[in-house]
């Protein structure tokens, strides 16, 4: 059986089927007999074995994967969980109270973490989030039902999932998730971000996963977006041939890394890396990146209830420019809002999150967020090769304000005599219509451009991305979309200023060619990408890529751009 | 059973990892080992009454032991309140 979807995450995997569900828990409240309390005493005691048991294999798993210093946060989780006044205080509810072992436990938990959710202290709120967490695994295996997250696999499988949250994924192991399908979401979901970057095979929104079985096998076929379910065992060989194949190529690709991104007539473009965390910097490394277009600062933001301190800000930043060993970082300023929430900020939901109250937009109505941020990317500035690009820009005012506080900054430091580097790059994303459209106007004021493709995409086609029943209108390579790009970038080159792109159509390898001919100077993308695009980028010619662009923009359908490109790589044997 | 005040000189107090290694050595111990910061009383065997203290540099606790090595116990966890831990 086939089931479609939409494409996640390139490549093909093979393996058993696990159906990850979510499972609500169901407390039974009724009063229990005398006799039974020791019974449901033990049970505690069970279930508490098999928690510390869980909690010993997750820390070990991840001071192997991630580092021993990652690791100790599960060594205080065990000794949470196993603190006697916790346990003491549940078992004694059983006999007091004769109610079942899960009840006494889901209170206990409760009442602690509620205790420590009511404190001052942010380090302490924390902490009631982590009784939680321990609470619900205690409780799930008091009542025999599996843990959240996936740190219990334990063989091959292929994930199948409604959807995936960050903390579901964040206990992921590559080597024993062959493969992703999700019911809902698109190429832009988390899942499918997160699929690319550890390259798994994935394919998002196939609607209903209800034919999917535990232990049935399946094929992810990640670049066709399809699912093979109870292949034949003839199907099954002839996909492991491939699967390896595949894995071959990404090889040889990534043995590409040391060469240049120049296309066979000699011209140069900049491939970098996107990252969101300092660690993502050594992946970028390796696959030959040779910069990073956008730092997404909103980790920072979004991992305490308090805005980041400008020494936080100033050691990240420096830790990144650093890491690039003189090499470009672009810094994006805080782009929170739309579907990004902020606890620190108690931003009120709005009918219309994404053209509402967010990114440059908040940090100019709140410009101390924004004089934090500058003053810590030009502080940072004196320990590589930094830039800072402004997110969301609609009007040359915004620039103005945000330059002015740049200059504000700067002056700052000069006062104080920290030193910065001077010359700081100054760019903004392009992703509203309107910048697009009257770019020359922005110029002046600007070192850069960088496309932003997602949100470009979105508000020009008006398609909310996210929305599977209209997902299919949502074509990076409409007209429309392909004008703004060619505009975007002629008004940069004809003030000698670049342009690059960061959105996710940057490293689609069917677009690298009509890119290329459009011009674009820089390409950052994840950097699972970067290989493949290098490669389409040495096999060509600039004067080749021109003649496709030019065509491409003759075009009247997404279809016809989209089978021009295809059949522009499939020609050179470069469909991959 | 033995007693004694002590100010935690420690630059982190009981926060963090300080608490969990004073849990875990703490542990170590046979003797009932409380410690009381104003109206608030810890077992000191216990994570989460430990950080249920809040208790900071500074502070003043009381720390007592109660059972066959008390006195051993006493001096060792008011030795680690006094000292610093990175």
């Amino acid at each position: 059986m086939i089931v479609r979807g939409i494409s996640g995450a390139r490549g093909i995997g093979l393996g058993k089927v696990y159906v990850y569900t979510h499972e609500d828990v169901v407390i039974p409240k009724d009063k229990i007999e005398e006799s039974a309390v020791a019974d449901e005493q033990a049970q505690i005691m069970a279930a508490l074995d098999k928690t510390v048991a869980q909690l010993e294999a997750i820390r070990d798993k991840t001071a192997q994967t991630m580092g021993k210093k990652e690791s100790a946060i599960f060594d205080a989780h065990i000794l949470i969980a196993q603190d006697p006044a916790l346990i003491d205080e549940a078992k004694n509810l059983v006999a007091s109270e004769q109610c079942t072992a899960a009840e006494a436990v889901s209170r206990t938990v409760e009442q602690f973490a509620a205790v420590f959710s009511a404190m001052d202290d942010e380090y302490m709120r924390a902490r009631g989030a982590d009784i939680k967490d321990i609470g619900d695994r205690l409780l799930r295996n008091v009542l025999g039902m599996t843990p959240l997250g996936l740190s219990h696999l334990t063989e091959e499988v292929i994930l199948v999932a409604n959807d995936l949250t960050p903390s579901d994924t964040a206990s992921l192991d590559k080597r024993l998730v062959k493969g992703i399908v999700t019911a809902c979401g698109g190429p832009t979901s988390h899942a499918a971000i997160m699929a690319r970057t550890l390259e798994i095979p994935a394919v998002m929104g196939v609607g209903y996963i209800d034919s999917f079985t535990d232990g049935a096998r399946a094929i992810v076929k990640g670049s066709e977006g399809e699912v093979l379910l109870d292949p034949t065992e003839t199907e099954w060989q002839e996909y492991a041939v491939k699967a390896d194949n595949y894995q071959r190529q990404v090889q040889e690709l990534k043995n590409t890394a040391k060469l240049e991104a120049v296309t066979k007539d000699g011209h140069a473009v900049l491939l970098y890396g996107n990252m969101g965390k300092v660690r993502d910097i050594e992946r970028i490394k390796q696959v030959g990146g040779t910069g990073v277009g956008l730092f997404r600062t909103e980790f920072l933001y979004m991992e305490n209830d308090e805005l980041p301190s400008l020494d936080k800000q100033f050691a990240t930043y420096k830790q990144a420019a650093e890491a690039m060993e003189g090499q470009p970082v672009v810094i994006r300023t805080m782009d929170i809002g739309g579907d990004k929430e902020l606890k620190c900020l108690n931003l009120p939901k709005e009918m219309n999150p994404f053209l509402g109250y967010r990114a440059i937009r908040i940090c100019l109505r709140h410009p101390d967020i924004l004089r934090t941020q500058l003053k810590a990317v030009l502080k940072a500035s004196a320990y590589g090769k930094l830039s800072v690009m402004y997110p969301m820009i609609s009007s040359v005012e915004e620039v103005k304000a945000a330059n002015a506080i740049l200059n504000e900054m700067k002056e700052e430091l000069r006062q104080e005599g920290t030193p910065f580097d001077d010359q700081l790059p100054v760019g903004i994303m392009v992703e509203i219509p309107a910048v697009a459209i009257s770019a020359e106007y922005f110029v002046p004021y600007v070192d850069f451009f960088s496309i932003g493709t997602n949100d470009l995409c979105q508000y020009t086609l008006a398609v909310d991305r996210m929305n599977e029943r209209i997902s299919h209108l949502y074509q990076p390579l409409h007209p429309s979309v392909l004008h703004l790009i060619k505009n975007t970038i002629d008004a940069s080159h004809k003030y000698n200023k670049i342009t690059g792109m960061c959105g996710e159509m940057a490293g689609d390898p069917v677009t690298t060619m009509i890119l290329l001919g459009l011009g674009l100077d820089e390409f950052s993308m994840n950097a699972a990408s970067i290989p493949m695009v290098k490669h389409i980028i040495r096999s060509v010619t600039l004067q080749e890529c021109q003649k496709i662009a030019s065509l491409a923009l003759f075009m009247d359908t997404a279809e016809s751009v989209l089978n021009l490109a295809k059949t522009e790589l499939e020609k050179r044997g470069l469909n991959l | 059973m033995v007693q004694e005040k002590v100010v935690i000189t420690n630059e982190s107090g009981l926060h963090a990892r300080p608490a969990t290694a004073f849990t875990q050595l703490a542990a170590k111990y046979q003797s009932k080992i409380s410690l009381e910061c104003g109206d608030k009383k810890a077992d000191a065997k216990s994570i989460l009454t430990v950080l249920t203290l809040g208790a900071t540099k500074g502070t003043e606790v009381l720390l007592t032991a109660d059972g066959p090595d008390e006195a051993d116990a006493l001096k060792v966890l008011k030795e680690f309140l006094t000292t610093e831990h990175d």
